[in-house]
């Protein structure tokens, strides 16, 4: 069938800013689908209120709209752009929901706008548990015992029914929010409760625990005419009780017989042709480990995280396939971008083996529990590519970027056999090493498949790895040994740790024997067809595939990993728009990076993709053989940059910022001593390795004082300590991984925070604008609301910062990029940081100047100057809006985190919010939040002694706003005397009712609780933020952002009459 | 022990032996199944050819004598990348390693697959020897492999003698439909394994007689037949036209077979006369080409063959693509056919080569690709009912 002639205009929704369970893969897959529209002649409207996503460039799309995700604000574009047709099935669980909505109030059909793609209908079928499972019944495809419940004590009821474990899967939520499985009544009552609240429709399915079965998903497509193909098929190693999000899993399916893998995708076919789902559809199925019984666990009839890794997995370009779809081609009459000679109905046939593992968060949430379950705690992920499942893992180890290479990376040679088997029942991201040294310790594989309820199979290739770090510690090191060593992808420096080598001899004996990688190609088809493709991925033992490319120079663009607090998409951003620029300037482009759901690992973005890990080994393996004339670092964020000195050991130039002068940035000394030469002052301080250094410098100074390793991203293990004892404390925490570096101590200054990112040739700087915090230091950049442009200073404040940037830039001799935060006290401007490199601010500042920053730093890199590029060096002139970058948390989704906000990053995305005014595009930004206030008007204050005063000119300022005030009893003490009206309310260890009986009567439409100066040890305040965190109360941990909040709710008229800004019309400057 | 593949253009892969411990020459082919390598050794076709899996990872499930698809494995030889250590499956009743070698087929494990698979793409289907012998001499080797051909396989594979298949009086002697099935604690702990599970819904071929000519047939053509309640006999190869007439059946089934379709002459004259019955007739494969080759078009050589669980065919009749469960190196030339006999009635979506016809006036349709499955889609099972149908349409006519 051809594409459909009505359809024209789209209105592509995406899925709004990152949160555990809709991370990057919705950039990578609206992105290729806003391309594959384009390629269609459709004119593309987007909306998504993302700023650091790819799509929304205006080159991706026609229109494109930064604005929250609401009903009202997506009624309003409609209004004004008059699509024919939306698109929800792109834009995540988000995008669905919205979609749903607006097909469900009428709104589309009053407006003639066609629903694209699935249909609501569909939608409806899969998503509603109670219709999903009457349409399973119907066709004869199981689900578990099941009941979909409104309260709680249908929900016990039902559980004495089935019996206990029950698992509880609340409808209509993300990555699993809310749910779990619960073993008794206590429990189920607690996650029942929570998880009707969390629902959007305030239902939750009780059903029988499956838990232990082997949890096998398929990726399937159906076009219009009712053609359907499965893209894939996935094996979770951790079995059903890990959220696929959580778990290691593995494509194709290893443990299953053709008996088997044909049952579950002849169902997952005659699941989807039941439930009509035109375009991408991922099904989960639960199968009994010794029977041929299932259950149908899931079916997201959208592209999703998981479609997102199978598309990585085959090459098979799901999102691009499924817009193609939408249209109303059918798979026969799509071709197959890889080989250009199949078509996309046919299946990819894989010939290696792909292992995914997650990243999780547990560095970042060092009070949190590592227990993995049915909710999504992962940040981000890794894939690997390998012709052994073995080496698949061992690359997935060393992707992850977490002091792990090897299943010796954490230590439990000290548990006794016995102990190790209570420890294997403890499901967390730690449980392979657990595995590894019981194996070690002799634990036969039947018990740890007992216990862990993972396939021997899984368990006996933990086992090779395991023999195999036996041999290689044994000795003697034989050729033979080596390459096996090798085969199953063991890196060089764990060899060397291993055998008491070092790295460098273990190298030489590789090259000196001919063992080296080799790197194959990812083709859909397993060699069948020729393909034109270049996706590489390495192995060793292997003929090499890859083809010798023209004379072009060669740039390698190294990526940034996996999606972390810290590090997030907007690395993959500057990462594709270098790619594009060094492409443009007629470099062959080489993208190495191992991150599944990003644009930057599609295979049409550079000329050739390596999938690999981002370690010196594996970067040389593929230098050694493309013989790059230069490679960038300063786009892949923290991941890309520690790979500098690396690089250049290969003798491969760094192009940009030199490498001394990145380290004269992070290196104490050096760069101390270029302030003194720049004349720019910066907050005292000094470097230390000890406590009793650090304790020294401190007093020097005068608490309190800033104390953080160098060398990492996101301010992590960063703290601001104000006494000995915490001094102690946090350089214990910073010291339990080995630090390369010095550990920095500073005084803590109070002041504005302000930040710049700008592009230098090496003589002349442009700074597109500079960015204010609301939230005065101590809070850590990524973490503050920032606004654009800089609103509370003065102008001499903002000429101070720009000629302190153009100084610094120099001094550095920055080819590039170069983002510096400062700190204003009064007049005064002091610098907190310089990164000679690209910067998380940098796609927001880029949109809403029109200063396409990456391509104008490439080309600088490339020998350009700024005034070739035809742009008058300095500040450059504000633009007409102002833009609001919030942060967004996923704090419910990790139990037991500590909330409160400090120098060390916990935010996971943000949204933008962009408007003429300040109060407008604030109030945008709350609103793309999800902070949609107000409901019950009333509220909790609860803020230590020193914030008491301005809890008072907050308070009341939301009493006139009609809101009732309950507070603990100092801040009521002193709220009351001032005049503002607090109802005093009692502490947890108090009689009822106390604060928490409050926050659990869903009454509370905010709790402001500031955690009382350094680290909170009291557990009333962990707990009262933690329980309004997962009651789903907003809860506000520093007093600027609650004043912001306020004068948002001031202006909440502004909500009537939102105007839209569709950034493509803002002049490309 | 070490074992080295040595190719007709002189290629040498060096590995690691296993399975029965002697020296091969075959036609070397290559499978894309990802899952089903047991249903790939089983499968007759393979007689005359040593299969190279390109899915690296083989013997994972261990070998289940239940889905075996033939009463053995034909190919000379396998060769894999790796072989598991362990296989692990509820229903297994052995290794590969020891199914291999006790049923008498060497192999080589350990090289590079996918450069193999890329030669025999680029290069065409070509022979190659399979040794543990160190001292081969590629010169003396090379010569022997060009001689050799499949030749006559069809005799090697085809039964003995005619047999029956009773059709199943009830779907409950199917075994659990495919998503009814349900663990049993105490008959699994007395070891007893549950069977596979079913796709038929309905004893629509109950009554019917249907005369299988076994050119190599896969147990599961039979046996999709019997489970719809079909009563099946099944035929030696070299059965007459007569013979099979004589027993009055209500359909014919051609099934798949090895090697060059040119090679049956014989079969070929008896498949004309079947053709000249009005018994409704349906071919897979192997028969789907002598059918084509008893009317007067004819068959040529793929470069490198269809063999994999995921070529799109499309059905020319409703314009439904399906994914198809492949295994053949010949395919019909559709450019010489007498549209007054037959027309394409599939096609592959890949390549555009014909994938099945429908003989015009006739209650014949035939088909390349292997409805039965195993390994593979099971998307196409459905023209086991319209076969069905078919015999109950003719009856119908008939007793008009």
């Amino acid at each position: 069938m051809p594409k459909n002639p009505n359809v024209k205009k789209v209105l592509v929704i995406g899925s709004g800013p990152i949160v555990i369970g809709q991370a990057a893969e919705f950039d990578y897959a609206g992105t290729q689908a806003c391309r594959s529209l384009k390629e269609e002649g459709i004119e593309v409207v987007l909306v998504n209120s993302n700023p650091a996503t790819i799509m929304t460039d205006k080159d991706i799309a026609d229109k494109v709209y930064i604005e929250p995700l609401t009903l009202e604000v997506l009624e309003q574009i409609i209004e004004k752009e008059k699509p024919d047709s939306v698109l929800p099935t792109l834009g995540g669980q988000a995008g669905l929901n919205l979609g749903m909505e607006l097909a469900e109030s009428g709104f589309l059909a009053s407006h003639n706008v066609a629903l694209l793609g699935t249909t609501a209908k569909t939608i409806k079928k899969a998503e509603d548990r109670l219709e999903f499972k009457e349409t399973m019944e119907k066709i004869g495809e199981p689900c578990a015992a099941s009941l979909v419940v409104e309260n709680v004590e249908d929900g016990v009821e039902f559980a004495k029914k089935i019996g206990y474990p029950v698992v509880l899967r609340p409808a209509y939520t993300l990555g699993g929010s809310g749910g779990g499985i619960a073993h008794n009544q206590v429990e189920l009552e607690d996650i029942l409760a929570n998880g009707l609240r969390l629902s959007r429709v305030g239902q939750v399915l009780v059903e029988r625990c499956i838990a232990g079965w082997k949890e096998i998903e398929y990726e399937v497509m159906r076009d219009s005419a009712g053609n359907c193909i499965t893209v894939c098929n996935m094996e979770n190693i951790d079995p059903v009780g890990v959220h696929t999000g959580d778990s290691i899993v593995v494509a194709p399916s290893q443990t299953l017989s053709d008996k088997e893998y044909q049952m579950l995708r002849s169902s997952a076919l005659n699941i989807i042709s039941e439930l009509e789902i035109t375009g991408g559809c991922n099904v989960q199925f639960a199968l009994h480990p010794t029977s041929f019984e299932y259950c149908v666990i899931e079916v997201n009839p959208r592209v999703s995280r998981s479609s997102a890794l199978a598309s990585k997995a085959t090459g098979y370009p799901i999102a691009k396939v499924a817009a193609k779809i939408a249209l109303g081609y059918t798979l026969d009459e799509i071709k197959n971008a890889i080989t250009g000679k199949t078509y996309a109905s046919f299946e990819p046939a894989l010939d290696y083996c792909v292992v995914k593992m997650p990243r999780l968060p547990f560095d970042k949430f060092i009070t949190a529990k590592r227990t993995l379950t049915t909710q999504m705690k992962a940040t981000g992920e890794v894939m690997s590519i390998c012709q052994n499942f073995e080496g698949a893992l061992m690359k997935a180890l060393r992707s992850l970027e977490q002091h792990v290479d090897c299943l010796r990376s954490y230590d439990f040679s000290d548990l006794s056999a016995e102990e190790l088997k209570e420890r294997l029942k403890k499901v967390d991201d730690q449980r392979i090493y657990v595995i590894a040294e019981a194996l070690r310790k002799g634990v036969d594989y039947d018990t740890i498949h007992e216990i862990t309820m993972i396939d021997h199979w899984f368990i006996d290739k933990l086992a090779v790895i395991v023999e195999m770090e036996d041999a290689l510690e044994k000795g003697p090191l034989t050729v033979e040994l080596l390459k096996e060593a090798k085969r199953i992808e063991f890196p060089d420096n764990v060899i060397a740790r291993l055998t008491g080598k070092t790295e460098e001899e273990i190298k030489k004996m590789r090259y000196d024997n001919g063992i080296t990688a080799a790197f194959k190609m990812v083709d859909t088809c397993a060699a069948e067809f020729e393909a034109s493709t270049p996706y590489y991925y390495s192995c060793f033992g292997s003929e090499c595939e890859v083809v010798k490319t023209n004379d072009k120079k060669k740039v390698l663009v190294l990526g940034s990993g996996p999606i972390r607090i810290g590090q997030g998409i907007e690395f993959d951003y500057c990462s594709v728009h270098a790619t594009w620029a060094f492409s443009k300037a007629g470099y062959e482009t080489i993208i190495i990076n191992n991150n599944p759901e990003t644009v930057s690992t599609d295979f049409d973005i550079a000329d050739k993709l390596y999938f690999e890990p981002l370690t010196p080994e594996d970067v040389e393996n593929i230098v050694n053989i493309e013989k790059p004339d230069g490679a960038v670092v300063q786009f892949g964020g923290q991941t890309a940059i520690k790979l500098t000195e690396s690089l250049m050991k290969m003798g491969v130039p760094i192009l940009g910022t030199k490498a001394e002068d990145v380290d004269a940035a992070e290196d104490r000394e050096l760069f101390d001593k270029i302030l003194e030469e720049t004349q720019i002052p910066r907050a005292a301080g000094g470097t230390v390795y000890t406590a009793e250094e650090a304790k020294e410098v401190a007093h020097r100074l005068g608490y309190p004082v800033l104390v953080r390793p160098s060398y990492v991203l996101g301010g992590q293990g960063m703290q601001i300590a104000i006494s000995d004892k915490e001094i102690e404390e946090f350089m214990e925490i910073i010291n339990r991984i080995a630090q390369d570096h010095p550990i920095l101590v500073d005084k803590y200054l109070q002041g504005k925070e302000l930040e710049v990112d700008a592009v230098c040739d090496g003589t002349d700087i442009l700074i597109p604008g500079i960015m204010e915090h609301i939230e005065r230091t101590g809070v850590h950049s990524g973490d503050s609301i920032s606004v654009y442009p800089a609103h509370t200073v003065s102008n001499k404040v903002k000429e101070t910062i720009a000629e302190y940037t153009r100084r610094l830039a120099k001094a550095l001799h920055v080819k590039g990029l170069i983002n510096i935060q400062f700190i204003a006290v009064g007049e005064e401007v002091y610098v907190i940081e310089v990164n000679p490199r690209s910067s998380r601010t940098v796609p927001y500042i880029s949109k809403v100047t029109g200063i396409p920053i990456v391509d104008l730093a490439t080309e600088v890199i490339i020998g350009k100057t700024i005034k070739e590029l035809g742009y008058e060096p300095g500040l450059q002139k504000e633009a007409d809006y102002v833009a609001i970058k919030m942060p967004v948390f996923s704090f419910e989704k990790i139990r037991g985190a500590e909330i409160s906000l400090g120098p060390e990053m916990k935010s996971t995305g943000e949204c933008l919010g962009i408007a003429k005014t300040f109060n407008e595009a604030l109030y945008k930004a709350f609103l793309g939040a999800g902070i949609d206030l107000p409901k019950h008007k009333q509220m909790i204050i609860t803020v230590k002694d020193a914030d008491k005063g301005e809890a008072i000119e907050i308070g009341r300022r939301f009493e006139k706003l009609g809101y009732t005030i309950y507070a603990t009893r100092s801040t009521a003490a002193a709220l009351n005397e001032a005049g503002v009206k607090a109802r005093k309310v009692n502490k947890i260890q108090q009689e009822s009712p106390t604060v928490m009986d409050l926050i659990l009567g869903h009454k509370i439409d905010l709790v402001i609780d500031t955690p009382t100066q350094g680290r909170d040890k009291s557990r009333d305040g962990f707990l009262i933020r933690r329980t309004a965190i997962e009651t789903g109360v907003n809860c506000i941990t520093a007093m600027d952002t609650a004043r912001a909040l306020v004068t948002s709710l001031e202006n909440a008229e502004i909500k009537e009459n939102l105007t839209l800004v569709d950034i493509a019309t803002i002049a490309t400057r | 022990m070490k074992a080295f593949l040595i190719l007709e253009d002189g290629t040498v892969f060096e590995g690691t032996h296993i399975g029965a411990d002697k020296e091969i020459i075959s036609e070397i082919v290559f499978n894309t199944s990802m899952a089903g390598y047991l249903e790939v050794l089983t499968d007759p076709s393979y007689a005359g050819q040593a299969v190279c899996m390109t899915y690296p990872l083989i013997g994972n499930y261990g070998v289940c004598k239940d889905d075996c698809e033939s009463r053995k494995p034909w190919p000379d030889g396998f060769i894999v990348r790796e072989l598991s250590r362990i296989p692990s499956n509820f229903r297994q009743d052995m290794t590969i390693q020891e199914y291999l070698e006790s049923n008498d087929v060497p192999g080589i494990a350990g090289i590079d697959t996918r450069a193999l698979t890329k030669i025999l793409r680029e290069k065409g289907t070509m022979n190659g020897m399979i040794t543990t012998n160190e001292n081969y001499n590629v010169d003396d080797i090379i010569p022997k492999l060009k001689a050799y051909t499949t030749g006559k396989v069809v005799e090697k594979v085809t039964c003995d003698n005619k047999y029956e298949i009773k059709g199943v009086s009830s779907l409950e002697e199917n075994g659990p439909l495919s998503g009814s099935a349900s663990f049993n604690k105490e008959a699994y702990e007395n070891g007893i394994r549950e069977k596979k599970p079913a796709l038929v819904k309905e004893l629509n071929g109950k009554g019917k007689k249907v005369a299988l000519l076994d050119l190599g047939a896969k147990k599961n053509i039979a046996d999709s037949l019997a489970a719809r309640g079909c009563d099946v006999t099944v035929y030696p190869a070299g059965t007459s036209a007569k013979a099979i007439l004589a027993d009055a059946p209500d359909g014919i089934m051609l099934s798949n077979g090895p090697g060059d379709p040119k090679e049956c002459t014989g079969i070929i004259a008896e498949i004309k006369k079947l053709y000249d019955s009005d018994v409704p007739i349906f071919a897979i494969c192997l028969g789907h080409q002598l059918m084509a080759l008893a009317t007067g078009a004819d068959t040529y050589k793929l470069k490198y063959g269809h063999r994999g669980g995921n070529h799109p065919v499309k059905d020319l009749q409703t314009g439904r693509v399906y994914i198809s469960s492949q295994n053949h190196g010949y395919v019909v030339d559709t450019d010489k056919l007498d549209k007054s006999i037959a027309v394409p009635a599939f096609i592959n979506v890949n390549d555009g080569t014909n994938e099945g016809l429908a003989y015009t006036g006739k209650n014949i349709f035939t088909v390349q690709f292997h409805p039965e499955a195993c390994p593979g889609p099971q998307d196409s099972s459905y023209l086991f009912d319209r076969f069905i149908d078919m015999m109950n349409k003719q009856e119908g006519m008939e007793e008009k």
